[in-house]
């Protein structure tokens, strides 16, 4: 059932799967869940706030019917906490997710220089 | 550049999860080691077996039952698994009579330490509202046709109760050990969607 196995990250195949079935669809939700359990793990905000959050982004979905993402609500409601907490910015977010929207493929070292945006 | 973060043209999840990551890292708040652990546990180590350890344990042990149905958190800390979503574990006993199925309306929440990571089905939007208007058809619909004798009792997870089903032992497993009962029990029988069957 959740036998352990050896990650391999050039194969779908080769993803862990619960009772037949990806935990998570897409590598990013990972993170995003990850995150949350980590921070809240270390104390930057409760799981309570967490999950208050949470409720609150769920309600407000207004997607269509099989287009709905859990983890986009997660990553929503850990956005909030951490704007609400002062802990990044909108801009911080989005000039880093355009970096990396313009960064070439195959491109994963990590800011050795500075970018002007 | 606008401050509401729920912005519709906002940059797309993968990258607003990557850029948080990376910058959530460079700034010490987290460790790229710790996260790593998070996402290894849950991938890979707390998952439906150890709920169904639980299950196999509640059935051969009447002491244990027992004690599992009356502190669910404290039962199953006992065979070591604690930890988020875990503190206050209700455990709901299946009967002949009575059929239990959990759902949790507002946010999906779940028994992490018994179940590991909820299943896309368990989010879906059309499960959470279903399982409270017409969980019979639902059921029927998943592959659980209860007859119409059994009640059907819908428990809404929430911060304060995480359900687990304890299902009924099945018929034909009388001389199973308790490790080959584990082997029966499924994710699916422990949210209440399924039953435990004997493999044939």
């Amino acid at each position: 059932m959740s036998e352990t196995r050896e990650l391999d990250a050039t194969s779908v195949e080769g993803l862990p799967r619960a009772n037949g079935e990806l935990v998570f669809e897409q590598p990013w939700e990972s993170r995003a869940f990850g995150l949350a359990a980590a921070l809240a793990d270390q104390g930057l905000f409760t799981w309570k706030d967490f999950q208050d959050g949470l409720i609150a982004e769920v309600a407000a979905d207004d997607s269509q019917p099989g287009e709905y993402r859990y983890y986009e609500r997660w990553l929503g409601a850990l956005e909030g906490l951490l704007l609400e907490r002062g802990v990044v910015s909108v801009a911080d977010i989005d000039d880093r997710a355009d970096v990396l929207c313009h960064r070439p493929a195959g491109h994963d070292h990590r800011h050795e220089h500075d970018h002007e945006h | 550049m606008t401050a509401d973060p729920r912005a519709a043209d906002r940059p797309p999840a993968a990258l607003r999860a990557q850029a948080l990551e990376e910058l959530l890292t460079e700034r010490g708040v987290v460790k790229t080691e710790v996260l790593d652990g998070f996402i290894n546990r849950y991938v890979n180590d707390v998952g439906p077996l150890n709920g169904a350890k639980v299950v196999a344990k509640a059935w051969v042990d009447p002491d244990y039952r027992s004690r599992l149905l009356e502190d669910g958190t404290g039962a199953i800390k006992e065979l070591g698994y604690a930890g988020p979503q875990g503190e206050h574990i209700v455990v709901l006993e299946n009967t002949r009579e009575i059929h239990n199925l959990v759902v949790c309306t507002l946010c999906s929440c779940y028994p992490w330490p018994v179940l590991g990571l909820p299943p896309n089905w368990y989010k879906d939007p059309a499960y959470r509202a279903r399982a409270v208007r017409e969980p019979r058809k639902l059921l029927a619909e998943m592959g659980l046709s209860l007859d119409d004798d059994v009640d059907i009792k819908v428990w809404d997870s929430s911060a304060e109760n995480r359900y687990f089903v304890l299902p009924l032992r099945p018929e034909g497993s009388e001389g199973l050990s308790e490790e080959e009962l584990a082997a029966l029990v499924t994710r699916d029988a422990m949210v209440g969607v399924a039953a435990v069957e004997v493999s044939s």
